[in-house]
This record gives C-alpha cells, sequence and structure tokens, in this order.
C-alpha cells in the first residue's frame, strides 16, 4: 500500500483554503464592470400577469434595464427542459408543459420568475426589482400531492389535463393480483413521504462575462455538472454554441442534489450580460433557495405486502402519487419512476412487484432529485412496510428480514424490477449491525427507561441502494437524453508532478484527496505532487459530474484508466531510455525496472524524458497524458442495515435519538475517514426527514415555511454520536471494487428513525417528521 | 382561515360613533396609517406601513364595502398591495352593539397574505396583528373618552366638515385590515 494510498484516512487536501478562509464560491469571485441582478418573483402561487410596467423600475436609481419573458422570447432563449422520457399508460409520453425562464402571461407557484433587474449595485438592482409594477389576476391554486389529480381541480397546464405528468404502471399486474389473492396474510401502509427543501449551506449563484471580442461567455455557477449545464445551455436553450461557453463551477459550498438542475436565473443571467454588454451577477439569498431552489420527496402512497405462513414475501404493490411542482425540473421525471419503484425490491425475494406512479403538477416549486432521489422513498415505503408485515405476522422485525434475504450466494441477482444486484451480503450486514447496536440488550435498556418515565423503541433499516448513477445504456433504454459515463485526464508536467482532470464536481466531497489516493496508489507519485483540477470547461474534457454517488464508482475508475495508459506508455519511453525490450520492462511503486536488474527509471524521470524526446523513434510519441472515460455495465449497489434506538418522553412527544449504529457495504473503501464523514452526513440528513424537516405549503399555495424558524434543519443537538462499520463485498463489474456511499445515509436512516418510534410507542405508523406534537398526539392514541 | 373578536370600549355607542367619525383620531389610533381616502361609493384607499418581523413595508388596501346596514353593521372585503412584501386579501363583517354605557366592536375576519410576508412572516403575523390591534384598541378608547387629547398634526389640512356616511366605517374597516394581517 502506498503511504497516502488506497485505504489510508488521508487528511482532506481540499481543507486547508478552506478552513484558512482561502476557499472561492462563485460570490467570492467579482470582476471589473460587474452589475448586478435581481429577480421580480411571483407572489401568487397561480395568476396570469395582465402586464408589466417596467417604467418605474427603469428610472430607478442605477438600474441598467428590465428584462421580461418576452425579451427571452424575441431572443429565441429557453425554454428550460427536462431531459428524461417517463412514458405515461397511454401510450404518450409525459406531458412537458412550456417551461420559459421567465414567465409567459403567467406565474405557476409562488418564486416564479417574472422578470430581471439589471443594476450598478445589488441593492439598487432589488430596489429597482421592488418597483417593476405586475398586474395579476389570481387563479386557485392547487398544491395538495394527493387530490391534484381529482376532478375540479384548478388546472396549471392546457398540455396536462387533470394535472397529470404521467401514469407509469411498472411490473404483471395481474400476477400480482392472484399472488395477493391466495396470500396466508396481506399487510397494508398507508404514507407520505415528506417534502423537503434540500438547502446547502451556501445558495445558488452566478457571475456571466460576455467577451464582445471572442463572443465567448464566461459563466461562474453554483452547479454539480459544469459540462451538463454547458450542453444543455447550448443546445436546448441557444444560450451560446458550446464552445463559446465556459462553465466554471469554482468551490460550491454543497449540492446533495438541488444544484444539479439547469435554472432559470442561471439562463436568464447567462444571455443578459450579452444584452447589457457587462458582466452580471446574481446571488441568491435563503429565501429564493427556499422558494426557487428544486425540492425533494413529496409522495403520497400505499404499499401493501402480500405473504406466506411463514412470512416470506410472495408480492408488493404499491400506488404512488408524486408531486413534480408547477413545472418539470431537468431530472424531474425520472426520479419518482426509474429512482424509485426499481428499487422496492429492496434486500428481498418478493419475486412479483406491481407498481403505478402517478406523477401530479401542483402550483409549488419544482420537485427534483434530492440527496438519494428516489431511493429514500422507496426504501421508507419498502422498510417501513417490513415492519408492519412482521407486527401482522408476529415476527420479530430481524428475523422476517432475515428469512427474506437475498442470499449471499445469489449475486449477481436480478431483480423483478430491473434491477440486477451487483453484489451483496445482507445478512452479515445485518448480524454486524445487530451486534454493533447491541440489539439483544435492547429489551433490559427499555425496562430500564420505563422506569425514568420514557418509552424507548429500537427499529431497523435493511436497504439497497442504486447509484454510481450511469451506465449509459441502462439509462438511455430508460429514456435517458444523455450518457452518463465518466471521463479523466491524468497528465504528468515534466517535473514529474501530476493534474488529474476530471469529470466530475466536488462540492464538499472530498475529491481532491479521494483521487488523489488513487493516483499515489497506482503511479507512486507523492500525494502532495497531485493535483485534482475540476469544474471549468475550458480546462476538462467533457463530464457528466457529480450527483446520484458516481464520482467514485465511475469518475474514479475512469482516473484508473488513465493511470494504466501512463504506465503502458511510460514502459514504453523507460525501455527506449533503458534500451531495454518494452516487455522487459516492470512497473512498481512508481519505478520502471528492467524485470531482473536494478536497472530502473522513476516515473517522474519517465515524464521528464517524455518532454524532452530528442531521440525518440518513430512511432514513440512525445507526452505524459492520457485521457480515459469509463461507462459502467452496471449500477452501484451500496447496502447495509441500519439500527436506531429512540427514547421517546410520552408527555411531551420528544425523540432523543440515543444510539444508531450503521453497518453498510461500500465495497472497498480509498479513504474511511472521507467516507465515515459521508455516512454521518446522509443519517443527519435521514434524520432530519424522520423527525423535523417538512416544507409546507398553505391550500393557497403560500410557502409557509421559507425561513430556519419555520423549517428545522437537523442540529448537532439532534443527533448521537455514530456507531460506524461495513460489511464490503466486491461488486465484479468495477474494477476498482468501489460503491457509492453518499447517499446510503439518507436512505437507510428515515425507516430505521421512523421504525423505532412506533417500536417505542406500539403504534403502527406515523408520518415523518415525528415532530414533538405528531408523536404526543401518537403517544396519546396508543395509550 | 377564520378569526373572531370582540372588544369593549369604555365609552358609550355615541361617543364611539363620534370618534370614529374623526379620521384625526382615526390616524392616531392606527399605528402606520398614513391617509385614507374615498375612492367611489363605498370603496377606498388605505394606506398603512406595517411591520411584522423582518417585513416592512407600506400596504395600499383597495377595500369594498357591501350589505352596509347602519349603524349595526357591513360585510368588507379587502386587498391589500405590499409591493415587494407581498399582499393581504380577505373578507369581514363588522358589528357594534351597546352594552350599558359601553360598547363592543364584533368582527369575524377571513384573510389570506402572500408573497414575502407569508414567507417570513408566517409565525410572526398573529403576534404582530395583536399587537397592532391591541395598539389601535387603547389608543382609540383613550381618544374616544377624551378626544381633546390628540395631538393633532397640523401639516394634516383640516377634514371636510359634513362628514361622509362612510367615514365611520372607515375606522372600523381599518381594524379589519390589521385583523387580515393576522391570517398566513
Amino acid at each position: 500500500m502506498a503511504e497516502n494510498g488506497i485505504g489510508v484516512s488521508v487528511r482532506r487536501k481540499e481543507d486547508n483554503r478552506f478552513l484558512i478562509g482561502k476557499g472561492r464560491y462563485t460570490d467570492d469571485i467579482n470582476v471589473a464592470g460587474q452589475t448586478y441582478a435581481a429577480f421580480v418573483r411571483s407572489p401568487h402561487a397561480h395568476a396570469t400577469i395582465n402586464g408589466i410596467d417596467k417604467s418605474a423600475a427603469e428610472a430607478s436609481v442605477g438600474v441598467i434595464a428590465v428584462f421580461t419573458g418576452d425579451d427571452l422570447a424575441a431572443d429565441g432563449i429557453g425554454p428550460l427542459i427536462c431531459g428524461v422520457t417517463v412514458p405515461s399508460d397511454d401510450g404518450e409520453p409525459h406531458r412537458a408543459p412550456a417551461h420559459p425562464a421567465l414567465a409567459q402571461g403567467k406565474v405557476n407557484y409562488v418564486g416564479d420568475h417574472v422578470a430581471v433587474v439589471i443594476a450598478e449595485t445589488q441593492a439598487q438592482a432589488r430596489e429597482g426589482a421592488e418597483k417593476v409594477g405586475v398586474d395579476y389576476t389570481a387563479l386557485p391554486a392547487v398544491t395538495d400531492t394527493g387530490s391534484a389529480a381529482d376532478d375540479g381541480q384548478p388546472q396549471i397546464h392546457d398540455v396536462a389535463p387533470n394535472n397529470m405528468c404521467y401514469n407509469w404502471p411498472f411490473g404483471d399486474k395481474d400476477a400480482v393480483e392472484a399472488a395477493f389473492a391466495s396470500a396466508h396474510k396481506v399487510s397494508t401502509l398507508d404514507l407520505v413521504n415528506n417534502r423537503m427543501v434540500t438547502n446547502p449551506m451556501e445558495p445558488r449563484a452566478a457571475l456571466a462575462e460576455y467577451n464582445a471580442g471572442t463572443e465567448e461567455i464566461t459563466l461562474h455557477l453554483t452547479t454539480q455538472n459544469p459540462h451538463v449545464h454547458r450542453l444543455v445551455m447550448s443546445a436546448f436553450n441557444q444560450l451560446a454554441p458550446e464552445h463559446k461557453l465556459r462553465i466554471v463551477s469554482p468551490d460550491v459550498g454543497g449540492g446533495f442534489g438541488a444544484k444539479i438542475f439547469v435554472y432559470a436565473e442561471e439562463l436568464v443571467v447567462g444571455w443578459s450580460c450579452r444584452k447589457v454588454n457587462r458582466p452580471v451577477k446574481w446571488t441568491g439569498d435563503r429565501t429564493e433557495a427556499f422558494l426557487a431552489d428544486a425540492h425533494g420527496r413529496d409522495h403520497v402512497a400505499t404499499a401493501e405486502m402480500a405473504l406466506d405462513e411463514n412470512g416470506k414475501f410472495l408480492a408488493m404493490r404499491v400506488m404512488t402519487k408524486a408531486n413534480l411542482g408547477a413545472y418539470l425540473s431537468t431530472f424531474a421525471t425520472m426520479v419518482p419512476s426509474y429512482l424509485y419503484a426499481f428499487l422496492f425490491a429492496g434486500q428481498y425475494t418478493t419475486p412479483l412487484i406491481y407498481s403505478e406512479v402517478k406523477t401530479v403538477f401542483t402550483n409549488t416549486a419544482p420537485v427534483d432529485a434530492s440527496r438519494g432521489a428516489g431511493r429514500p422513498e422507496a426504501t421508507y415505503l419498502l422498510e417501513r412496510l417490513v415492519d408492519v408485515a412482521a407486527a401482522d405476522m408476529g415476527l420479530e422485525p430481524a428475523e422476517i428480514r432475515r428469512r427474506n434475504f437475498i442470499p449471499k450466494d445469489a449475486f449477481p441477482y436480478q431483480t423483478p424490477v430491473v434491477q440486477c444486484y451487483d453484489s451483496g451480503d445482507y445478512e452479515t450486514a445485518l448480524d454486524k449491525a445487530l451486534a454493533l447496536a447491541d440489539y439483544d440488550g435492547f429489551a433490559a435498556r427499555a425496562e430500564e427507561a420505563k422506569s425514568r418515565g420514557l418509552r424507548r423503541g429500537i427499529g431497523l433499516s435493511s436497504y439497497v441502494e442504486a447509484c454510481g448513477i450511469a451506465p449509459s445504456a441502462a439509462v438511455g433504454q430508460l429514456g435517458a437524453g444523455v450518457g452518463l459515463w465518466e471521463s479523466a485526464q491524468v497528465r504528468f508536467n515534466p517535473t514529474g508532478n501530476v493534474q488529474v482532470f476530471t469529470g466530475t464536481h466536488s462540492h464538499g466531497q472530498g475529491h481532491e484527496t479521494t483521487f488523489a489516493q488513487l493516483v499515489t496508489e497506482q503511479l507512486g507519485v507523492p500525494i502532495e505532487n497531485i493535483e485534482v483540477i475540476h469544474g471549468d470547461t475550458a480546462k476538462t474534457q467533457f463530464g457528466m459530474g457529480t450527483y446520484g454517488s458516481r464520482s467514485l464508482a465511475v469518475g474514479g475508475v475512469a482516473i484508473a484508466k488513465a493511470c494504466e495508459k501512463l504506465i503502458a506508455k511510460g514502459k514504453k519511453i523507460a525501455a527506449h531510455a533503458l534500451e531495454a525490450a518494452e516487455g522487459d520492462i516492470e512497473f512498481a511503486d512508481g519505478n520502471f525496472t528492467i524485470a531482473g536488474t536494478d536497472k530502473a527509471m522513476n516515473i517522474a524521470e519517465v515524464a521528464f524524458n517524455a518532454y524532452v524526446p530528442h531521440s525518440y523513434p518513430e512511432g514513440l510519441e512525445p507526452g505524459f497524458d492520457e485521457n480515459a472515460f469509463f461507462d459502467p455495465m452496471n449500477f452501484s449497489f451500496p447496502a447495509g442495515t441500519h439500527i436506531c434506538e429512540v427514547e421517546v418522553d410520552p408527555e411531551t412527544g420528544v425523540v432523543e435519538i440515543v444510539k444508531y449504529s450503521a453497518v453498510d457495504d461500500f465495497g472497498k473503501l480509498i479513504n474511511p475517514m472521507i467516507v465515515e464523514g459521508q455516512v454521518h452526513g446522509g443519517i443527519v440528513h435521514g434524520i432530519g426527514q424522520a423527525l423535523l424537516e417538512v416544507c409546507r405549503y398553505d391550500s393557497e399555495g403560500q410557502l409557509i415555511t421559507a425561513t430556519y424558524m419555520d423549517y428545522a434543519m437537523p442540529r448537532a443537538d439532534n443527533v448521537p454520536s455514530f456507531d460506524v462499520d461495513y460489511a464490503p463485498t466486491d461488486p465484479p463489474h468495477n474494477p476498482l471494487g468501489v460503491k457509492g456511499c453518499g447517499e446510503a445515509g439518507a436512505i437507510g436512516a428515515p425507516p430505521a428513525v421512523i421504525n423505532a418510534i412506533t417500536n417505542a410507542l406500539g403504534v403502527k405508523h406515523i408520518d415523518m417528521p415525528a415532530t414533538p406534537e405528531n408523536v404526543w398526539r401518537a403517544a396519546q392514541g396508543a395509550a | 382561515m377564520e378569526m373572531n373578536f370582540e372588544h369593549r370600549i369604555a365609552a358609550s355607542r355615541e361617543q364611539v360613533w363620534t370618534a370614529l367619525n374623526d379620521t384625526d383620531i382615526l390616524k392616531a389610533a392606527i399605528t402606520g396609517c398614513s391617509s385614507m381616502e374615498a375612492t367611489g361609493e363605498n370603496s377606498f384607499k388605505a394606506q398603512i406601513t406595517a411591520k411584522v418581523g423582518p417585513v416592512k413595508a407600506k400596504f395600499t388596501f383597495d377595500i369594498a364595502l357591501s350589505d352596509i346596514d347602519p349603524p349595526n353593521g357591513y360585510t368588507i372585503t379587502a386587498e391589500g398591495q405590499g409591493g415587494a412584501a407581498g399582499f393581504a386579501k380577505g373578507g369581514a363583517t363588522v358589528s357594534l352593539r351597546e352594552d350599558g354605557a359601553e360598547t363592543i366592536l364584533a368582527y369575524s375576519a377571513k384573510a389570506n397574505v402572500g408573497g414575502k410576508l407569508a414567507q417570513l412572516g408566517a409565525r410572526l403575523i398573529d403576534g404582530a396583528a395583536q399587537k397592532m390591534a391591541n395598539e389601535f384598541f387603547v389608543k382609540f378608547s383613550e381618544l374616544a373618552a377624551d378626544p381633546s387629547s390628540i395631538a393633532v398634526d397640523q401639516s394634516v389640512p383640516e377634514k371636510e366638515s359634513g362628514i361622509p356616511a362612510w367615514a365611520w366605517l372607515v375606522g372600523l374597516l381599518a381594524l379589519t385590515v390589521l385583523s387580515l394581517l393576522s391570517f398566513g
């Protein structure tokens, strides 16, 4: 093992600049002549625009220009697109209403973009925005996920009758019905998956510059995927030709999915810099993040499990209504369909699964991927249903899971819902988690808690998720408009240090360290001589960005493949320089050696040689710089068991998480410290959803949880110290043997927490978030 | 959402009636009220600067009265635009009745707020409206009992003699406007 190679908890290289205040975020960047944009947003959830009076704003001090949807349309910019097609049960593709970046005669949610004001200062832009007179006629709004498609509801889009986007059935309905008809027992659960605001710490921002000399737009953005932005803005939004559009995503303060998408503000700022021929900056404030970042989750579902007399799962049926908001965000259609219903097998051998997903438009912000994206919704539903089934069968929750696990010798395992799991050993993870949680000692702890007037509960969640979002062949068949491979370029400089260009993007994940560890392991270059570069379309080759826990499992492998190419070329160079046959050159620990001799060249010497090729023979190219692309054959399927233990005060409804144990299979760990940090963060995210967070619109479509006083984020005192361990397996299709770890906690935690609370209270179900009020009410009902 | 409210004013109905006919008193009693004017028969425009938590804005209320039944009550509908702060809209029924030597003012209101007011002020707005209403009643009760205590702003033009019949209603609707702010 290299000193700082695979498996070492190397301290994060990038943290130095963050700790000394030298991080460089989009809003930190200022350019000469910069102007500021402020958006006029709809205060109405649903309204027609009768007219927009720009005159007072245009006359306002410092205002340079006021633009509306008409100006965008006149220049042929937009509309925003959704990149994944999902078929509806009527044989038509999903309904895709026009999504103008600035409203065209109608607004469809509070925060919808009506106009933009460009001014000399941010304050002047905001003041100007307040002076734009918009004459609205308010329309009735529809906000409720469960009833949005009912007859008689207000209609949002002409192209989407009954506010339906698609109704997507999947599975063998008749076979599932037959299995239910002959089942020993049927367990049923109605549940809500609470709507979340993703809330990265850094709000979105954009800084656009137009160079009239080169006709190039440079757009600094808070994006998780700069090349995807460039592609969409160029090919679909007509912002600029791809070679005249540079997207730079510098340090980004968290994304969690919310910064994947191409947003109206980004497109409008990119366009307006050319209109005013000055740089334009927009920095969203926290309220704008609540209003206009894509939200997550928001399902209403009924789940049923058919069981035989031994508690084996015979069939599962799920009916889901999912809220997509007012318009389709970039990947909105795929989240409650392919990323959701294809996970319903979970860790179990359930042979038959049928589901229907009805997606609806409402007068709320667009809903799209948020940490986990579909998999948390699937896992919550399944793992809650399994606990209900265990209670119905009189089985212990761990036991019913064990009876239904896919056995470890059955991998690769083809589920009835498309996915073919790569590798897994679910029982080992369960056993390790039970030991870590001292599951056997729970009864005594519960008894002791009772003496303090508290009800103690324990809950399991045995999840599996599909991440490493690729493979192109699979996502293409599913309707994705892009392939999802990843790229890397590993370049030696003549003096022997290394620049690694990745098409992924780090916004907190620690890629600059993890990827450098891959390179030092493989090439033997000291880690301090390796720089990882990402986030600038002018520097890095095309890539697909970071989301779906894909960066290591896909992007990391591309880096490894580029390193392999360097080693192969290095052998040629060393053979030439050492006057040996190429076949006699061996590479290990950074040295090219003639086998069986002590004649060797360090890889840095090879690099120098490659750039000073005075005597190279024909056929040996100078340079030491290789590109690689990797398109995996399958997703990556992390899995594990999380166990949550809570104490509930029945008098106040306050839930305290007293113990949380997680055992995950992420394959091989490159940097265990970073992985553990990702696990912690994911679990906290999941605990936030389970206990605290919910995004609420009132019946008029007003967002009433738009501040941190009204929307509760998890804080340090809401979570315990976590006990984390691993039960790795080796995924055969991944050359590095790695899986993804960034979302697992957010996927595994919510059902573990709720299962613990229902266990403590002795109730069948409690919806998230389990706030003190909700828990107190449930406790009163159960008493 | 609904709110029902009654307030006892320690003054005779005659005194309350008189005070409600005095726009100086009303303006003095309503925190942040800078103008009230008729825009037509039974319709008015009122400007009130309201502060709810972090949101401070001047609201222009368009108000219409219907079902007028002097002196027993009426129905009011109002829509207030606060520019970037958002809007408030709703309706209320208002009534006055005598109770011995005192007067009871009652209203029943339904309202919604929107935009920034709903986003930032939702949890603060009940308290803010309650505070504004309390301030109004304290001041108004004092002024109704002793109109001479008012500090008249001389820059404001003297009110015309012969107060129109809608004027006393304006006072009541100002209260209703306050109540409109109490819903999100």
